[in-house]
């Protein structure tokens, strides 16, 4: 296929998941301050977020002061942050726009639906607006568009880079949700084991709607081990890295397979996926957890970039 | 009072090809009309085809009113239309060769030499090239007038890339969705059948060089053309893909594209973007839109190019006049189809006639479309006919007039209920190995009331148009 094709299917997956990580991060935020302050304050939450979605520079240009409504707004509805939930949807729409000729019609309705009703909202003021209201559209939204990729999509190579795209995204997205954890608890070394702690845990686990998945795989206790293995290693929790590794390399393998050669991107992906499979959580804690996660999310820029040079750039020779 | 030819009704009486629509209006009371007619908008805005038709220019977003009263043919009336249609777009790329190669018909004095070669359109970088199978206009939209039961005019014709198909393949689906029962009482002749045949004419003009099995590819100026919905269609319905210029690049002897297993060489561009645009190299330096170097490929038998760069003079409305000539002459035919009688302004005895007679004419700009900067003069003030007469004054070259047509009317659906309303015709004639035309066109319509302007930017909707099996 054309990679100029190839590269919208891959963007609009990536879009699509980066938008429903910032409903999830902004999620995680409200939950997060809803708790009484233990003393270093909501307001470094909110900041720790802003540091986690990579968009504190942006925001602090802008607004200043963390306050959470200009946060909510910058998070959700502002187009002059490229990462905001409405700058990913109308991203995604335009590329979908473009290759209209590679989507069902379903998938491009679920898009489309999404991008009518996202301005709708925007004219709606936003005081009528709950948070809650605005994650929730988002996250069934974009399961509705991953639905109809899955029910309708023709099994062929354009999949086979949207797939890419979202397990890339997923990867990038997990991993910087997990450092959202240590961005808020890392000053303050006390605060591990204590409610507090686990309440964060939790409310991680929530916005990852894996709240009672993480019951039913581990029992007992929420402890930073489970939770950590749970996200990272756990090949049977579908946003753990992982998952997403696993993701990667089975679309990748299948492009080899069609296109009767593997490239750079192959191997890349492998090692990544290797490396977790013979990954254990003691590791993890012994090198840190930022650092664990900090190199990850290199890893994975690294093999965007190859997977890019590979199949999208159109330099392919 | 100009009397119109009404295409349903002549005085009481039902003409015969719409005998059982007048069943199917009295048995839909206006509720269910205003139903069915918000249910076909709904359907046109989730498909997405929202786009102006060619040169028209507008907001890409905005829907053209379709109204569901179709427009109706006998066979025989069509294979009347059919046969001029073909004749005339055979004769227009039987002069575009011949021009483009040794100008016989400039050499007999039939059509003034400065007329062709001093022509914007004409196109020096390509004089001498014989395109694959001859031919220079793959695609002719010709926009027809009806005045009678056998009167037709030829108002226009289009060469380069007539768009607004897609309008037609869509009317018809959505007339076949909501009004199953129609087509099963009508004997209608389908038109689904155009983008295969599309396809075909284009693989049939695929360049000497061309081995095996033609890769064709629409080349689009990109997404945020007004007509890009038509072009994804058409692609879509064809199998074949979509590209843009930076997609493409030149390489030794051929063009390619660029896909994720590498290149892949392309034989025949139906390309939707001006001549102007294709090759930087070539003709305009700053165009983004175009792949340098394409031009030389075209030349040596690389590639082939539909239309044809060069193909616009043969639509310029001054050439346009010399139509019925060209049939005569490379046809040894009389032309089927009449052209609307022309006076060219540049010429001072027409330009006089035409500013003495401009409250009963209609004045355009040679290179104009789109209804923008034309007279209506019938339909215009004493100060608008002042003012447009300063305009040709200042330039005559720049406009010609015809007399006033009196459109035929086909009933449509209006607020009041069902009124007659102005209509045109453009069927899109196929021309490669063979020259084709599918049973239908675009019907367009003149929503507002005595309105003989039937374009989209100037209110103007479209119709279903069918053509009955015998």
């Amino acid at each position: 296929m054309l990679s100029r094709t190839a590269d919208n299917l891959y963007w609009i997956a990536r879009y699509m998941e980066r938008a429903e990580t910032m409903a999830r991060l902004l999620e995680v935020g409200a939950r997060i301050a809803l708790l009484p302050s233990s003393g270093h304050g909501y307001r470094s939450e909110w900041d720790s977020l802003l540091q986690a979605s990579g968009t504190a520079n942006g925001f602090a240009h802008k607004y200043g002061d963390p306050v959470q409504r200009n946060i909510e707004s910058y998070l959700f509805f502002d187009r002059d942050n490229v990462s905001s939930v409405a700058s990913c949807l109308f991203r995604a729409r335009e590329n979908a726009r473009i290759v209209r000729t590679a989507l069902t019609t379903q998938v491009w309705d679920a898009i489309n639906t999404a991008y009518q009703e996202l301005r709708e909202l925007e004219r709606t003021p936003r005081s009528e607006l709950a948070l809650s209201r605005l994650t929730e559209w988002t996250m069934r939204h974009s399961a509705m568009v991953r639905g109809a990729i899955d029910a309708t999509l023709l099994r062929n190579d354009g999949w086979d880079f949207l797939n890419l795209g979202y397990h890339l995204e997923r990867a990038d997205n997990t991993a910087r949700l997990m450092d959202v954890k240590y961005y808020v608890l890392l000053p303050r070394i006390e605060f591990v084991g204590s409610g507090l702690d686990n309440y964060q845990w939790t409310t991680l686990l929530r916005a990852m709607s894996a709240h009672r998945a993480f019951h039913w795989a581990y029992g007992g206790e929420v402890t930073a081990r489970k939770i950590a293995h749970f996200l990272i290693l756990n090949p049977q929790c579908p946003r753990s890295l992982i998952s997403c590794a696993q993701g990667m390399n089975d679309h990748l393998d299948r492009l080899a397979r069609g296109y009767g050669k593997p490239t750079d991107a192959q191997a890349k992906a492998r090692l990544l996926l290797s490396e977790l499979v013979d990954g254990s959580v003691d590791a993890v804690f012994d090198e840190g957890m930022h650092e664990f996660l900090s190199r990850f999310i290199i890893q994975v820029a690294g093999l965007a970039a190859c997977v890019h040079e590979s199949y999208l750039s159109g330099d392919v020779r | 009072m100009t009397s119109y030819f009404n295409e349903m009704f002549q005085g009481d009486a039902v003409r015969s090809p719409y005998a059982r629509l007048e069943d199917w209006t009295r048995s839909m009371p206006a509720e269910l009309r205003q139903m069915k007619q918000a249910e076909a908008e709904a359907l046109f805005r989730r498909i997405g085809i929202t786009f102006a038709v060619y040169g028209e220019g507008g907001d890409p977003d905005r829907l053209i009113p379709f109204d569901m009263f179709p427009r109706v043919f006998t066979n025989a009336e069509w294979t009347r239309l059919e046969r001029g249609i073909k004749q005339r777009a055979r004769a227009l790329n039987a002069f575009l060769l011949d021009i483009y190669g040794r100008g016989e018909i400039v050499r007999a004095g039939r059509i003034p030499a400065r007329l062709v070669y001093q022509n914007e359109a004409y196109e020096k970088a390509v004089a001498g090239i014989v395109p694959p199978k001859g031919v220079y206009s793959h695609i002719v939209g010709i926009d027809l007038v009806r005045t009678g039961p056998d009167e037709f005019f030829v108002l226009e014709d289009n060469c380069r890339t007539p768009s607004g198909v897609s309008y037609m393949l869509e009317n018809r689906e959505i007339m076949m969705r909501m009004f199953p029962d129609l087509f099963r009482e009508n004997r209608i002749l389908p038109v689904d059948g155009y983008p295969e045949l599309l396809r075909r004419t284009l693989a049939s003009v695929a360049p000497v060089k061309c081995d095996g099995e033609p890769t064709v590819v629409i080349l689009t100026p990109g997404h945020f053309n007004s007509a890009y919905y038509e072009h994804s269609f058409l692609a879509d319905l064809m199998g074949v893909e979509l590209v843009e210029g930076q997609d493409l690049f030149v390489e030794g002897e051929f063009v390619w594209m660029r896909t994720t297993e590498g290149p892949k060489r392309v034989d025949v561009i139906y390309r939707r973007i001006d001549d102007a645009f294709i090759d930087p190299l070539c003709f305009r330096p700053d165009s983004m839109l175009g792949v340098p170097g394409l031009m030389d490929v075209y030349r040596s038998g690389g590639v082939a190019i539909c239309s044809a760069p060069g193909a616009g003079v043969a639509d310029d409305k001054a050439v346009y006049t010399f139509v019925p000539e060209m049939i005569r002459f490379y046809l040894g035919e009389e032309p089927i189809l009449q052209n609307v009688p022309t006076w060219q302004c540049a010429k001072p005895d027409d330009c006089k006639y035409v500013l003495s007679h401009l409250a009963e004419l209609v004045v355009k700009e040679v290179h104009g479309s789109g209804g923008y900067g034309m007279l209506v003069g019938p339909k215009s003030t004493p100060e608008q006919v002042a003012a447009f007469a300063e305009r040709i004054r200042i330039d005559p070259g720049n406009y010609i007039a015809q007399p006033t047509l009196a459109l035929s009317t086909v009933p449509t659906f209006v607020e009041e209920g069902i009124a007659p309303r102005h209509v045109d015709l453009r069927p899109y004639c196929l021309v490669g190995e063979r020259v084709e035309l599918v049973p239908g066109g675009l019907t367009r319509v003149a929503l507002t009331s005595g309105s003989l302007v039937v374009n989209s930017s100037q209110g103007g909707g479209v119709k279903d148009t069918w053509v009955l099996a015998e």
